[in-house]
């Protein structure tokens, strides 16, 4: 057994990953949905979901049973299999091209092996081309959705999609060039690590400051890849009644809104490593007293949820809100307490910290920004965005040249 | 040699199976989209046997170019014409026969091909540095750079001559 173990130790490294992954993956894309309504909510001076556990905290479970119970319907003159293999097709592509972002720096070492945070290897050459190649047939999801479903409005919809992907794809990729151009290379660690050159300069040495042109091409045309307000034409509520996924119901549904979550995890997690220096520390790195401020973040919150839920009206949240409370606390705790995991959490902390901020834009530009009409849509892509990213890596090039002749090195 | 050659054997004929079968269903389908999907199945086949030669970038630009840009563009112009089944008209008499000896000439100059190559079957080898990113950008942008940018000129040429057709259509 222990043979088999050893010979084979990679592969189940590999398999136990990826369950833990699409384990987390899903949990945060349900919290997610929470956390949007909520913060939604509160734009709009509501409360949101509140009834189903304190805080509402529960209302992704009671969601997640009703997709799971819900009548799934088939419409009649449906391409059958196309029908099916849509959510499919998009469920499983957004879930794969989380599998190339790197988590950490440091490999975890457990059992006398070094085990990367991560599921591709941290050299993979053409890291963000990967990427690139899935979102590039993550829009099939869609568009054949919409197709099959025998429906004007959802063909509509899979039409906007489709015709949305191609003219934004191109600024997409385009706005990564600079990037690119200055790290040398299509590797994500790679990519990082270029902005840490100078570790005493901070974030001051990330590539927003010199892409800072790149990054709003880049944001703006992620927003619309992943079909997110002000860009969710596919799905416009008001003109196509839920666009391509208007025949779908139930747990097919459910996918592809899983799908829609995860890939706003991914932009998130790309934002922050290719512009905003992934698990670099913002501090420079001799202020090791900053190395305490994700205890600093947690205890206090910690502390703050047991006081919230003491006085909380329910029963239940009076009982479960200071159970989770001592939790985050103790992690906290733990963090000051052993400085090899303190140490060890550092990188992570900052990119799930980075991701966070880029998920509440998300959220926050839902909630405040009306949708754009569809030729508003067009002639921002190609007349607005393509010509700014291919400006933005012309100077880059120049620049990058000008360095290299008078540059000294 | 050994196992980890026949690990990749295995890779190899299953992406070129599925790229045939792929192939095989574009043609035989009823339904453009049906067939749009099997072409994107090649296509995304191919990518995989780039990818199993070392040609990690040719692989991503595969996926990225034809799998994406360009057959989205196809399942656009298709949904968008809203085509339904095509329409079956019996085989042609006159181009039956030459067809079918098209066919034997074309399979009996592959076998011939594939029996004469003395490396025999492998499954990956290594491309080296030519197909690396650097070594095609030093191909494409040093040593081809005429032939390059001619070949773009040409493209230039052929999107101005569709916007100017498309254009003499409005009052």
């Amino acid at each position: 057994m222990s043979a088999i173990l050893s010979a084979n130790a990679e592969l189940i490294i590999t398999i136990v990953k990826i369950v833990l992954l699409l384990f987390i993956v899903l949990t945060v894309d349900a919290y997610l949905t929470w956390f949007e309504r909520k913060l939604v909510a509160h734009i709009q001076s509501r409360w949101g979901p509140h009834r189903v556990g304190p805080h509402g905290l529960l209302q992704p479970l009671a969601d997640g049973l009703k997709f799971l119970f819900k009548e799934d319907p088939t419409p009649a003159g449906v391409d059958k299999f196309v029908y099916f293999l849509a959510p499919l097709l998009a469920l499983a592509l957004a879930l794969t091209s989380i599998a190339i972002i790197p988590f950490g720096p440091e490999p975890l070492r457990l059992f006398g092996r070094e085990i990367y945070l991560g599921i591709a290897p941290p050299d993979l050459n053409i890291g963000i081309l990967a990427l690139f190649a899935i979102t590039a047939l993550g829009v099939y999801g869609v568009a054949l959705a919409g197709w099959s479903s025998n429906n004007k409005y959802s063909l509509l919809g899979g039409l906007r999609s489709s015709a949305q992907m191609i003219s934004y794809e191109l600024a997409l990729t385009m706005s990564v060039v600079g990037v690119l151009l200055m790290a040398g290379s299509f590797n994500l660690t790679k990519i990082i690590e270029a902005q840490g050159r100078h570790p005493e300069w901070g974030f001051l040495g990330w590539n927003i400051w010199p892409q800072i042109l790149g990054f709003l091409c880049f944001f703006i045309a992620a927003i619309a890849e992943t079909n997110r307000a002000p860009f969710d034409l596919p799905e416009a509520e008001s003109e196509l009644v839920a666009g391509f996924h208007t025949e779908y119901a139930s747990f097919k549904f459910a996918m592809f809104f899983i799908a829609e979550y995860t890939s706003m995890t991914t932009i998130s997690c790309l934002c922050s490593i290719l512009f905003f220096g992934g698990w670099l520390s913002p501090f420079p790195a001799s202020w090791t007293w900053t190395h305490y401020l994700p205890s600093v973040v947690l205890i206090p919150f910690g502390l703050w949820v047991i006081w919230d839920g003491i006085r909380y009206e329910t029963i239940f949240g009076r009982v479960i809100l200071p159970v989770v409370g001592t939790a985050i606390t103790a992690l906290g705790a733990a963090f000051v307490l052993y400085p090899g995991v303190n140490e060890f959490v550092q990188g992570p902390f900052w990119l799930l910290s980075k991701i966070f901020v880029f998920l509440f834009i998300y959220v926050w530009m839902r909630g405040t920004l009306p949708r754009f009409r569809y030729d508003q849509l067009m002639a921002f892509g190609w007349k607005l965005l393509l010509p700014i990213s291919i400006v933005n890596v012309i100077v880059t090039s120049f620049v990058i040249l000008a360095k290299m002749q008078w540059g000294g090195k | 040699m050994g196992w980890e050659m026949t690990a990749s054997l295995v890779v190899f004929f299953a992406l070129a199976g599925l790229a045939v079968i792929g192939a095989v269903s574009l043609i035989l389908q009823k339904h453009p989209i049906h067939s749009a999907l099997s072409l994107i199945v090649v296509m995304v086949a191919l990518a995989g046997l780039y990818l199993l030669l070392g040609a990690e970038f040719v692989a991503a630009v595969q996926i990225i170019v034809y799998g994406g840009a360009i057959m989205v563009l196809f399942v656009f112009v298709i949904m968008l014409l809203n085509a339904g089944v095509e329409e079956q008209t019996s085989i042609s008499k006159l181009a039956g026969p030459p067809g079918l000896l098209l066919v034997v000439a074309l399979a009996g100059f592959v076998t011939a091909t594939i029996v004469r190559t003395t490396a025999g079957v492998q499954g990956s080898s290594q491309t080296g540095a030519m197909a690396s990113t650097s070594g095609i950008s030093n191909m494409l942008f040093r040593d081809f750079v005429y032939p390059f940018e001619l070949t773009s000129f040409l493209i230039l040429v052929a999107v101005m001559g569709a916007t100017v057709l498309a254009q003499r259509e409005k009052p």
